[in-house]
């Protein structure tokens, strides 16, 4: 899909906040697309003959990927300055931190 | 020697991230938000593979009425990205529709999630029991669609206010972002709800 007009869509990141008022409605409908893409997909791959294991994962794939692309696209994160997008994301550790602390329990401790 | 001002500007941005105050105290709320939701589907996720029997989600839900309402929360989304584009370029008449529709989305959502509740309680399902034989299944679903049903809430209240402001004449550009990004973090739960509760 190529954007008409003058100002180009994919600006650095960085520029200056109200960057995404000037984009016009393109790049919110190409995103909206590919999250019904991403849905459809996640809807399908359900019934696919695969292991279960195999099956969470590509699913956890599909819903990680929906999420970055609400994040940068809608949430503008892609043209925030880019000690916003560090100061905003790093804290996602500490839900990494703890998911990595309780799971070895729940697949080891319990009958 | 520095001019020392005697107190923050919150109305002018703020000077680390060039970004409006609203901006950067809504994602740190988010981001709180977000932790939350965190415990809840980790504990949810623990819960699940620590126990030893689950009910299959796709034979107690209907997936793809789900699957809609995921389709709704996604279409707001856009609409409300749009609406943010509209108030930046001072659009007040289009702002105000474009926010109607997210707010309708949103609403559209909550009666269908008030149907699948009504629909999940009358075949048996309680907040510590449930027909299937894990009460942990129906606790965590109650608990954590609840609890996302009411950010979704929150947000059609929020919006609302804000389409009200903006069809006063009242539209604050940075006013409308601060609220949309609410509203895509509510999006972007629900992707993540929707995943672990209805198709795993």
């Amino acid at each position: 899909m190529a954007e008409a007009g003058a100002t180009p869509p994919q600006g650095p990141a960085g520029t200056a906040p109200q960057a995404p008022g000037r984009l016009g409605a393109n790049p919110y409908v190409r995103t909206w697309f590919w999250l019904l893409v991403l849905t459809i997909l996640e809807l399908l791959v359900v019934f696919l003959p695969i292991p279960r294991t195999l099956l969470v994962v590509l699913l956890v794939v599909l819903a990680v990927m929906k999420g970055v692309l609400i994040m940068a696209e809608f949430m503008h994160l892609r043209f925030e300055k880019l000690s916003f997008v560090y100061s905003m994301l790093s804290p996602l550790l500490l839900a990494l931190a703890l998911l990595a602390g309780i799971f070895p329990d729940a697949l080891n401790r319990l009958p | 020697m520095h001019p020392a001002p005697a107190q923050v500007k919150w109305d002018a941005p703020s000077p680390a991230f060039e970004a409006s105050w609203g901006k950067v105290m809504m994602w740190l709320f988010l981001l709180s938000d977000t932790l939350t939701f965190t415990g809840l589907l980790g504990g949810y996720g623990f819960l699940r593979a620590s126990s030893q029997a689950w009910p299959t989600p796709e034979q107690v839900f209907n997936v793809n009425l789900v699957g809609f309402m995921t389709f709704l929360l996604i279409c707001s989304s856009a609409t409300m990205a749009a609406a943010v584009g509209t108030a930046r370029r001072g659009e007040t008449v289009r702002t105000g529709r474009l926010l109607g529709l997210t707010v309708l989305g949103g609403l559209l959502f909550l009666a269908l999630q008030a149907y699948e509740w009504i629909h999940f309680i009358q075949a048996g399902a309680r907040l510590a029991s449930n027909p299937w034989g894990v009460p942990l299944f129906s606790t965590t679903f109650f608990v954590i669609t609840g609890f996302h049903g009411l950010h979704v809430t929150a947000g059609v209240i929020y919006l609302t206010t804000v389409t009200f402001r903006a069809l006063q004449g009242r539209l604050d550009p940075d006013g409308v972002e601060t609220a949309g990004l609410y509203w895509h973090f509510v999006d972007l739960v629900w992707v993540f709800v929707f995943t672990f509760m209805y198709l795993i």
